[in-house]
């Protein structure tokens, strides 16, 4: 029994092993507790007291099925009554009781340390003195009762969860990458039991050895990763790595552990950094505006020049059929045009100095001859 | 029961003296741990020992005998136990630093031996934390930077790994793994001077980009520019002259727009070349 080897055990050796084992039998089975006096007082003084309590009020039926129990006890047994009666009333009939009360707890525990129940999302690993027995499903099962058979129940079918670096961004989870970049990185792992019996009995610190094998091919990972690439796309792929990586681990350890994912919550530059990177796609949005800006730029200028080379065509085509007067036409609308708006002086006599009677001179525009007499044709 | 009741305190001194021998007989072995059987101190049977190919509940867990108070037990964890590190720094041959963190597992494979080196898990512990330690600063201040990072690291591992082992096998233990769980900058000037560099770089990133930008927006520009050349020319090419003239006229229009001008016009001037009625035939 396993409270028995504290009182042999000396060295502090027994104590790291016997807490050990405290701890797996107390922490299944909640039927029986874990405490030496529990069995130990029914022999004791326990059982006497319950029956003499409602002793002096012993008129309901109950007490006189009970005494009348006793009686033909004590006659069926052949008892010579004189004996204890002589040397005390309440010794006799107590006596008796002590056999019916003990019949009474050890039905009761029996009963109640026999039984136990596995959850659906539950498997129960039934140990014999320690020893392992059997892996039960869900549903109502049978067992010997406590100090003999206990039962660890594990929830197989919950997913666990550990998160690895905040999100917050009070303390960054930092990381060197392959090209000697820094990166935080926040993730969580998913795991389930998937062996109950080399989840209790391969591995001391099971929730610990997750979270350290989660870093450690997480680390692994990333190092052989670029900073690009973590941030960007293949972000899924190196989570499927990590997985795959982090399984082979666990298997090695034979946890009885399944990883069921990773998932990459925040794959960011550091907040030193993280202006610059900003800056970057900023960059390319500026990039993108110059672009957009010189074929807005180009689209003008074709137009325009499709639209003159156009205009001109329509014009020329008109003008080949009949060259002379359109040029002649088209000179004298364009000076009417330009001369009906503008001041005009007529110098008659060719060789008269030219007096120029500006009446606008202080404008700042020259008399510039506009229409220079080209020769026409 | 008519023993019991008529020499109660005999029977209760037998019950007693059973119960006492019965708890130092009897001993239940966990699954999780090996007892090794101690005759007056010294080690003399290893029970439920660790063994890869024995199935759970074979092994030899379970209620078990001893010898009463000749024989007592100590218990030894069989499951994989834990070997955090501390984080410590570590030079590279390029005297750049690293702060590495690792973590081992290992497992009591010699239970006998540990007991009688150094007592306890914990010890066992403690002693190959030390051993670990010094084997890592050695072996990766052997390392190039680079080479702590990359994934050559894993046979670097196993070196240190199989080094430690010699030694662990002294302590009855058997080193599983080792890994690195971090391997970081440390704070202050180092990482610093990783962000500036990381800064730095992006800010080189960003420039060329918008250079690149600026660039392809240029070459647009200046195909369209060209395309319009090219289809002026085909337009325009036709009849130069009349194009020189037909072009003037436009330029005429759009500078005498505004209207602010004075104009001297010759006699000579074509425009006027009927204001003196048919002067000169042409």
């Amino acid at each position: 029994m396993p409270w028995q080897n504290n009182n042999d055990n000396g060295p502090s050796g027994a104590d790291a092993g016997e807490t050990g084992s405290g701890s797996s039998n107390g922490g299944g089975s909640g039927s029986g507790g874990n405490s030496g006096p529990g069995p130990r007082n029914p022999w004791g003084d326990g059982p006497p007291q319950r029956p003499s309590g409602p002793r002096p009020g012993g008129r309901d039926p109950f007490e006189d099925l009970l005494r009348r129990g006793q009686d033909g006890l004590r006659r069926a047994l052949g008892n010579n009554a004189p004996g204890p009666r002589g040397s005390g009333g309440p010794a006799m009939p107590s006596g008796q009781v002590i056999g019916i009360g003990i019949a009474i707890i050890v039905a009761l525990w029996i009963v109640l340390t026999s039984f136990y129940r596995v959850d659906a999302q539950e498997r129960g690993v039934v140990l014999r003195f320690g020893r392992f027995v059997d892996t039960t499903d869900p549903g109502l099962h049978f067992k010997l009762p406590w100090p003999i058979d206990s039962v660890v129940l594990r929830k197989v079918e919950q997913i666990n969860s550990v998160d690895i670096g905040a999100t917050g961004g009070s303390a960054e989870n930092l990381m060197l990458t392959g090209d000697q970049n820094v990166i935080n990185l926040a993730y969580a792992v998913r795991w389930k039991i998937r062996n109950p019996e080399l989840y209790l009995f391969e591995l001391a610190e099971p929730e610990q050895t997750v979270q350290e094998v989660a870093e450690s091919a997480m680390r692994a990972e990333i190092s052989g990763a670029g900073l690009n690439d973590v941030i960007g796309p293949q972000r899924a792929q190196i989570a499927e790595r990590v997985r795959e990586r982090m399984q082979e681990l666990l298997d090695s350890y034979r946890a009885g552990i399944e990883v069921r994912g990773i998932d990459i919550k925040q794959a960011d530059p550091p907040q030193a950094v993280d202006a610059s990177f900003k800056d970057v796609q900023a960059a390319q949005q500026d990039a993108q505006k110059y672009l957009n800006d010189s074929r807005a730029y180009a689209q003008t200028v074709l137009a325009n020049a499709q639209g003159s080379a156009a205009a001109f065509d329509a014009v020329y085509a008109q003008y080949a059929l009949a060259p002379e007067v359109t040029r002649k036409r088209m000179y004298f609308e364009t000076m009417e045009g330009v001369l009906s708006k503008v001041d005009k002086t007529v110098v008659e006599t060719g060789g008269v100095q030219a007096y120029l009677p500006l009446p606008e001179v202080q404008r700042r525009s020259r008399a510039a001859p506009p229409a220079e007499p080209k020769p026409a044709q | 029961m008519n023993a019991i009741t008529r020499m109660p305190l005999l029977w209760a001194s037998v019950a007693f003296a059973l119960i006492v021998v019965a708890m130092s007989t009897l001993y239940s072995v966990p699954e999780t741990a090996q007892a090794v059987v101690l005759r007056f101190g010294k080690p003399e049977r290893i029970v439920n020992a660790w063994d890869p190919k024995a199935a759970f509940g074979t092994s030899g867990a379970g209620l078990v005998a001893k010898v009463p108070f000749i024989e007592s037990v100590i218990f030894v964890d069989k499951r994989v136990l834990d070997l955090d590190m501390e984080a410590q720094t570590v030079l590279s041959t390029d005297q750049r630093q690293l702060v590495v963190d690792a973590f081992a597992r290992f497992r009591i494979t010699n239970p006998q031996k540990m007991v009688q080196t150094v007592g306890t898990e914990l010890n066992a512990a403690d002693a190959l934390k030390r051993i670990l330690a010094s084997r890592l600063r050695n072996e990766l201040g052997k390392q190039p930077f680079a080479a702590m990072l990359s994934p050559e690291r894993t046979a670097l591992m196993e070196t240190i790994q199989t080094t430690v082992n010699q030694q662990a096998r002294q302590y009855g233990a058997e080193i599983l793994d080792v890994r690195i769980k971090r391997a970081d900058l440390p704070a202050g000037r180092p990482l610093d001077s990783a962000f500036e560099r990381m800064s730095s770089a992006r800010n080189q990133e960003a420039t060329t980009v918008r250079a690149q930008g600026a660039k392809q927006a240029q070459l647009v520009r200046a195909e369209a520019d060209a395309e319009a050349a090219r289809i002026y020319a085909n337009s325009f090419g036709k009849d130069p002259e009349f194009y020189a003239f037909y072009r003037a006229m436009q330029a005429y229009r759009t500078t005498f727009q505004d209207g602010n001008a004075n104009v001297v016009l010759g006699p000579g001037n074509e425009f006027l070349r009927e204001f003196e009625g048919r002067r000169s035939a042409r």
